[in-house]
């Protein structure tokens, strides 16, 4: 089978699988819908958090200050300012989350490894400590509340159902952009940065460029989730912005599958179902979100999705290995001589 | 903002100094962790509080005379610090340099012991004894000097002594400091540096316990503390110097006095104003105002 077809093959079968989730959604209960919609929100941001880490090979505690931005901007232009429309609220959040990841880039991208860890994490903690602090601008640690979205040409937003088929449209526009994303040349160059930083340098590439570019358009997808989590939850507090959740969108990519794409995406679900729906049962469910921080490491190290992938090699390998047994059996002449 | 005479300034001093040093006891371990072994230890705040409960145990168990303090000092340190000795050899020894494994996993252990702490202490909130006669407070000159302040203040700079002369005069320092200059030289000379790595991990959490076991009479002990007090052990951390000893000091000192003199006259901004030179730190010198490249 040739390359693209099998690319063609995967594509489908990704359109295949969200247009199933499209149409049972409708018949789940509310919570389930909104844990669902919820799940969604965050592949976002586990995805531009995989163009850095997965793809780029720059691994950020800071995806938390954007999702911050998106959500805060959105929060207070909806409070504030009267009959504010989705496209304002988009802009202003896409905007800002854009110009925060430029400047914040300039100081990060020449930090590498464990210091690119901790210079990130002081962006969070920045973020926070103003969400925390700031009540005349961010409501302090009350938050703020009454983050009604408004209308799309018409169509209110506040119905789960059709806050639930916005967030997916919203999903899909952004896993297809960040697809065309890896897919063009310049995702190739970002991947060839991650294996070999050096040897691209030999090349010409301009590789701080390509860096600090990649770390811009992620901050600026994890934006996105930001005002769409606003939304959702009619509500913004700084425990929704702080380190925790930078950590969390680092787990949804290692436990999904980094630099695969849908992969943190299944992350995100599997996060989201975690703490949302296995909470409802268990009390104490910190002990299993712990336990799967620690297991998905120490297990699957390359994620789900890589698990998945090895598990096919294993099976076409021994397809492959169990086609060439009866070759063997027809020509039991030549196993004799 | 609150009009500033000397008297103020003083008692705001003095509770800078001793927040400093309970900064010290929490964060130094920290940095000790990451000048040897390059491990973003996440959960160091989490033991941290781990020792406080060890030290209600204690307390419930012996009682709380005078002398009862140093006992869970001693024995809520040990007991966290075995207990990370054991992570360490069965989970983080095996993640290598992936830093990011390493983050997960110690998260992981931080929410694990978060609950733990709820099922074993239930979720109330606690404030530990402070014993006779740390109890109250010595008036000079008109301004109240609380003694427990002093005695954390005492117990730093202890803790400093001889974090210092273990470091730089002992055999066991000069060990340590080989595997943290050159690690591959110093296992070709013979050291053993995964018990080193160990061990450094036992220490620098047996500090941050038993800051826990001290602080539990002073911020409390409840769940949610690891997590507040975890954004101040990294900005000690990252201002000093990763893995520097004079680096924490320093850390400690420039981090508890913002906190508590910006509180007081920039309430809203004044996380901002602690974080925000931690990130410019950073970007201009990654390894902070002490540490080494």
């Amino acid at each position: 089978m040739s390359r693209l077809s099998s690319e063609l093959k995967q594509v489908f079968w990704v359109i295949a699988a969200f247009g199933a989730l499209g149409a049972v959604t409708p018949f789940f209960d509310d919570y389930t819908q909104t844990i669902i919609t919820r799940a969604l929100v965050f592949a976002i941001m586990a995805m531009s958090l995989d163009i850095l880490m997965g793809y780029t090979g720059l691994r950020s505690m800071g995806h938390g200050v954007y999702f911050a931005f998106g959500a805060y901007s959105t929060a207070i232009l909806v409070t504030k300012v009267k009959g504010v429309g989705l496209l304002t609220l988009f802009g202003a959040g896409l905007g800002l989350s854009f110009l925060v990841a430029a400047f914040l880039g300039f100081l990060a991208i020449r930090a590498v490894g464990v210091y690119f860890l901790m210079i990130t994490l002081s962006f969070s903690m920045v973020v926070w400590g103003l969400a925390y602090r700031w009540h005349t601008v961010t409501g302090g640690d009350n938050g703020i509340a009454g983050i009604l979205p408004p209308p799309l040409f018409g169509i209110s937003l506040q119905n789960p159902v059709a806050f639930f088929y916005f967030t997916l449209g919203v999903f899909l526009i952004c896993l297809g952009l960040l697809y065309l994303l890896v897919k063009s040349p310049f995702g190739k160059t970002l991947v060839g940065i991650r294996e070999g930083e050096a040897r691209m340098k030999m090349l010409g590439y301009n590789t701080w460029l390509h860096k600090y570019l990649a770390f811009v358009i992620s901050g600026t997808f994890a934006g996105i989730s930001g005002v769409l989590w606003a939304m959702l939850n009619r509500f913004i507090a700084p425990t929704d912005v702080e380190l925790v959740t930078s950590v969390e969108a680092l787990l949804m990519v290692a436990l999904g599958g980094p630099a695969t794409l849908v992969g943190p995406a299944i992350g995100a679900a599997i996060v989201m179902f975690l703490r949302y729906w296995v909470s409802t049962f268990i009390e104490r469910w910190y002990l299993i979100l712990g336990a799967t921080y620690i297991i998905t490491i120490l297990y699957a190290r390359e994620g789900i999705l890589g698990k998945v992938e090895g598990l096919l090699a294993w099976r076409k390998a021994g397809r492959e290995a169990g086609a060439a047994i009866p070759r063997v059996q027809k020509q039991p002449e030549e196993i004799r001589t | 903002m609150a009009v500033f005479n000397l008297k103020n300034f003083i008692e705001l001093s003095f509770n800078s100094l001793s927040y400093a040093a309970l900064l010290f006891l929490l964060a130094s371990g920290l940095s000790i962790i990451f000048g040897v072994m390059r491990i973003v230890n996440l959960a160091h705040a989490a033991f941290f509080l781990l020792g406080g409960y060890m030290a209600l145990t204690v307390y419930r168990v012996i009682g709380t005379a005078f002398w009862t303090l140093p006992v869970a000092m001693v024995v809520g340190g040990g007991v966290v610090a075995l207990l990370s000795m054991f992570i360490e050899r069965y989970f983080l020894r095996r993640l290598g340099q992936d830093t990011v494994a390493q983050v997960l996993v110690t998260v992981g252990f931080a929410f694990i012991l978060f609950d733990s702490n709820i099922i074993i202490w239930t979720g109330d909130n606690y404030m530990l004894h402070r014993p006779w006669p740390l109890d109250d407070s010595t008036v000079i000159g008109g301004i109240s000097f609380p003694r427990y302040r002093a005695f954390m203040i005492l117990a730093a700079v202890l803790v400093w002594a001889i974090l210092y002369f273990a470091i730089e005069r002992t055999r066991a320092g000069a060990i340590v400091r080989a595997t943290v200059d050159d690690p591959q030289m110093a296992r070709g000379i013979g050291i053993n540096t995964n018990i080193v790595q160990m061990s450094i991990y036992g220490l620098g959490v047996f500090l941050s316990a038993m800051g826990g076991v001290v602080g539990g009479s002073f911020l409390g002990v409840s769940p949610g503390i690891d997590f507040q007090v975890l954004p101040y052990a990294f900005a000690v951390v990252i201002i000093g110097g990763l893995g520097s000893l004079t680096g924490a000091v320093v850390g400690s000192i420039v981090v508890g006095f913002m906190d508590n003199f910006g509180t007081a006259l920039f309430p809203e901004l004044s996380y901002f104003a602690l974080f925000a030179p931690m990130a410019i730190i950073l970007a201009v010198k990654p390894t902070g105002l002490f540490g080494r490249g």
